[in-house]
């Protein structure tokens, strides 16, 4: 099926979100979708998808004009979506999950799981997803859920398929098993719109790309593209992919832990006797696949969970019984790795996002009261040192594009001396230009003298800071490894497999 | 300024700080007054058919089918009657003359202070259901200082508020302690301590030493008039103290520490904590000014009106709070707002009642349906609007047109 879009604009008040994009998708092909966060190309999606009316525009199938008045029409229509977050039942088996919402009967209201099985065997089977009918979702890996959410789709009868961001979610390995069925399913005629900033696998399985910029089509490219090339689309200027840094060995260690053990609230051990150290002016990285313990890890060196047994020492002070309030004022800076969930408070305005664990300091409270003119000043000098692209210092941190709502959190953390910094996926969800420059902080913090401590379920992220690599995987560190380690042996050890073995 | 555009960021809006304040608060104002517009609209209907000529009239309807149109005429003549004269003996029984208006501030004050209580906890994200409770207790130790002491005026004064402050402060404050401790939920806690405090105030009032002279009644004398406010052209000094707590209520808000942590552990608890706040510490102390407030709004009752406590002293005041606060939208303006309204609409009721015959609980009725279309703003604005074929895409529109 030949999907044409002609014009297609939506506008929101005065704010036009999508600018009369032109865009064709040929049948059996993907087609890459590059931009950064909120140039537009979720509302484009949320249009095919009929979760949008274009304001202006078509949307042609065939050559015939489409009217969708919702996700059920552009189903029908032949347009399925994968969306990032998932929409499983964790209880229903995959059969179930494929067949709900169109369940089929035997009559009387009797559900004929039978046939759905059968459904589910056969796109299985045909597109070589390997996928059992019968496993519950809450006990298949995530790589396998994002697999069913593609057999949900195709059990409509979906001859475009639309990937939002599938790899943001899944292991170095599970990615390239998901470009091997994007191939196989493009060779037996299913199109594919893969949306993603990640410009490697744009270039690994794309047949042509488009680069949307603020709302417009800036332009499109072949797959040979270089990286910088389509880098620069996407921002508009020329971006340093690459951090120029040299490698340092650093000082004194600053921040040791020793045997760390974490129990989760479930009873299950998280981290497992987990021993390092991280030395003034060095950055250790720590990789892994998400779930793999970093979330309590560093939970547990800022005091948010205390850790059940080992030592967290910091310039030989022990801090493991310390609360978050007494870490922070030690000269920890911690960056959450989900910002919206323990970073900053959405409905708060920006200048008290940028003091909210500093407004206790002499600096920005007097007894009871809390200074606002110095809370004031403050913000319009970290809004305009960490450019964070905000109308004005009183406009909630929740409206902020994710990439300002980061560059708020780093504000924030990097406006008072550090002795460490804790960084959990300092850049998820954060676009291209804004990584180039929280990658640049991060350095200079290092290059300044502090431990910096990055965990990151991205290569490239990890590659980028550190000195050191440690790879956490079932909650142990398995190696410890330098930044020249081979790519491949990284994702190997990533996925638990021994160091003997991948050596 | 150049942003990189997402919807999400547009939709809200990109106004300047000021006229965004002023663009973001009409459409609450405008809502909260459709609302009150509507409840009125209805409680207009049941005055027309409760009353007794419209019902004759429609009788005479059905009996004479051939007189349709004089007795159809009757019935809009009688309905208009009636609701003129219910809302006019309403109006005027709130503001329409002196003593009217001292009973709308008299019955405004502990709606107030209560609301305050319930807002502020609210900002903290909790539900205070036990305002009720708060203020019984308070009621009790403000009376028990008050009837009880031989103090001097100005000083007893002092005392009994005091003892009526640290009451509601320690049975708000329980709540708080209970939650952070053990994650007792504090709806749960709130309602079962409304009932232990009514049992606890109904065991203290038994006692010999809380009983009234010659009266069988669990009841407690009146408060020695040292312990009273004094009264300025009728009103009592209270009724200024709640203007007082409200501005107080701001400033703990808007600008200490403590009300940064508030609305901070309100918003999100779990950015609070990596923050280093001790929601432990707000949730405690976010009850206890709560029931230090509920424990006010006794005070104006017992002091202010010279009343003897029974269990029954506070009256419904700790329910009625958790609706003006709701209509106040949690802000200290707002509920100041509110809490007029809704001593003024029980006030106005009396004169209702006793000028147009029309029952006081078409009063509850009416508050009750304020609160219901304020709670229901996307029901309030369907109305009288056509509805379109499709019901998303005018919702998305409509947020469009907002924006």
């Amino acid at each position: 099926m030949r999907l044409e879009i002609k014009g297609l604009t939506k506008r929101f008040g005065s704010f036009t979100a999508n600018d009369q994009i032109d865009l064709v998708i040929e049948p059996g092909e993907i087609h890459c979708l590059l931009g950064e966060n909120g140039a537009g190309k979720s509302t484009l999606m949320n249009m095919l998808y009929g979760l949008l009316t274009p304001t202006e525009g078509e949307i042609l199938l065939d050559g015939a004009p489409t009217d969708f008045q919702g996700p059920g029409d552009a189903l029908a229509a032949g347009i399925g979506m994968v969306h990032q977050h998932f929409m499983l039942v964790p209880v229903f088996t995959v059969a179930e999950n494929v067949m709900l919402g169109h369940e089929k009967t035997r009559g009387a209201g009797i559900l004929n799981r039978e046939a759905a099985r059968k459904q589910v065997r056969e796109l299985s089977e045909r597109y070589q997803l390997h996928v059992d009918p019968d496993a519950l979702i809450e006990d298949i890996p995530v790589g396998v859920q994002q697999r069913v959410e593609i057999i949900k789709a195709l059990a409509g009868n979906a001859k475009i398929l639309i990937l939002d961001e599938p790899t943001a979610v899944l292991t170095p390995q599970e990615i390239d098993e998901l470009m091997g069925i994007m191939r196989e399913l493009k060779a037996q005629g299913t199109s594919i719109i893969f949306i993603t900033h990640k410009l490697r696998e744009v270039k690994a399985v794309g047949d042509k790309i488009t680069v949307i910029r603020r709302g417009k089509v800036v332009g499109t490219a072949p797959p040979t593209a270089s990286e910088a090339e389509l880098a620069e689309m996407m921002v508009g200027r020329s971006v340093e992919l690459a951090v120029s840094k040299e490698n340092k060995i650093g000082g004194d260690a600053v921040l040791r832990a020793s045997n760390i053990t974490v129990v989760d609230p479930r009873g299950h051990l998280v981290v497992k006797d987990v021993s390092f150290e991280v030395r003034g002016g060095e950055v250790l990285g720590i990789a892994g696949v998400q779930g793999n313990g970093q979330t309590e890890l560093i939970k547990s060196l800022l005091g948010l969970v205390k850790p059940d047994a080992g030592k967290i020492e910091l310039e030989g002070k022990d801090i493991s019984r310390h609360g978050p309030r007494q870490s922070l004022a030690e000269g920890i800076g911690y960056v959450p790795e989900d910002r919206s969930h323990d970073g900053y408070v959405g409905s708060f305005s920006v200048r008290e996002n940028l003091v909210l664990d500093l407004y206790r300091t002499k600096e920005f409270s007097a007894g009871p009261a809390l200074k606002l003119d110095a809370i004031t000043a403050n913000a319009k000098h970290r809004i305009e040192e960490f450019d964070i692209r905000t109308e004005t210092p009183e406009t909630p941190v929740a409206s902020l594009s994710g990439g300002n709502q980061q560059k708020v959190v780093i504000a924030r953390e990097f406006s008072r001396p550090l002795k460490v910094l804790i960084a959990s996926q300092p850049t998820r969800g954060v676009d291209v230009g804004s990584i180039e420059f929280i990658h640049k902080r991060i350095i200079r913090e290092r290059d300044q003298g502090t431990a910096v401590l990055i965990v990151s379920t991205e290569l490239d992220e990890i590659y980028a800071l550190s000195d050191r690599i440690a790879v956490m995987y079932d909650g142990r560190i398995v190696a410890t490894v330098s930044p020249d380690t081979p790519r491949e042996q990284l994702g190997l050890l990533m996925a638990g497999a021994t160091p003997e073995v991948s050596a | 300024m150049a942003m990189s555009p997402t919807p999400e960021a547009i939709v809200p809006d990109t106004e300047p700080a000021a006229k965004r304040d002023v663009s973001s608060w009409l459409p609450t104002v405008r809502d909260t007054l459709l609302a009150i517009a509507l409840a009125l609209t209805v409680g207009a209907f049941l005055v027309i058919v409760s009353d007794e000529q419209v019902i004759d009239a429609f009788k005479d309807l059905i009996a004479y089918p051939g007189s349709f149109l004089i007795y159809a005429g009757d019935i809009v003549k009688y309905s208009a009657e009636a609701v003129w004269d219910a809302y006019s003996a309403l109006v005027r029984g709130a503001v329409g003359s002196g003593p009217a208006l001292q009973r709308t501030l008299e019955r405004s004050a502990p709606l107030i202070c209560a609301g305050l209580g319930v807002a502020i906890a609210f900002r903290a994200g909790l539900f205070n259901i036990g305002a009720q409770g708060q203020a019984l207790v308070g009621a009790l130790a403000a009376g028990y200082v008050g009837f009880t002491y031989d103090l001097p005026a100005g000083i007893h004064l002092v005392a009994a508020i005091a003892a009526g402050l640290a009451a509601g402060a320690f049975w708000g404050g329980l709540v708080g302690w209970l939650k952070a401790t053990s994650g007792a939920h504090e709806v749960i806690t709130t309602i079962m301590l409304n009932n232990v405090a009514r049992f606890v105030v109904l065991y203290f009032l038994a006692k010999e030493a809380f009983q009234k002279h010659n009266s069988d009644n669990l009841i407690t004398p009146p408060p020695m008039d040292s312990a009273t406010f004094p009264t300025v052209g009728g009103l009592h000094l209270g009724i200024p103290l709640a203007v007082v707590a409200a501005g107080a209520v701001w400033w703990i808000l808007d600008r200490s520490k403590l009300g940064f942590e508030l609305r901070a552990v309100g918003a999100n608890p779990d950015a609070s904590r990596t923050a280093g706040m001790s929601t432990t510490k707000v949730y405690i102390m976010v009850m206890a000014i709560a029931g230090l407030l509920s424990g006010l709004a006794a005070c104006m009752t017992v002091l202010g009106l010279h009343q003897s406590v029974t269990d029954q002293v506070v009256g419904s005041v700790g329910f009625d709070a958790i609706t003006v606060a709701l209509l106040g939208r949690a802000t200290p303006l707002g509920t100041v707002l509110a809490g007029l309204l809704f001593g003024a609409l029980s006030a106005g009721g009396l004169g209702m009642q006793a000028s147009a015959g029309v029952p006081p609980e078409l009063i509850q009725v009416i508050q009750a349906l304020i609160v219901l279309f304020v709670a229901a703003p996307a029901l309030v604005r369907n109305f009288g609007r056509i509805k379109r074929r499709r019901t998303k895409k005018s919702s998305v529109e409509t947020e469009g047109a907002v924006a």
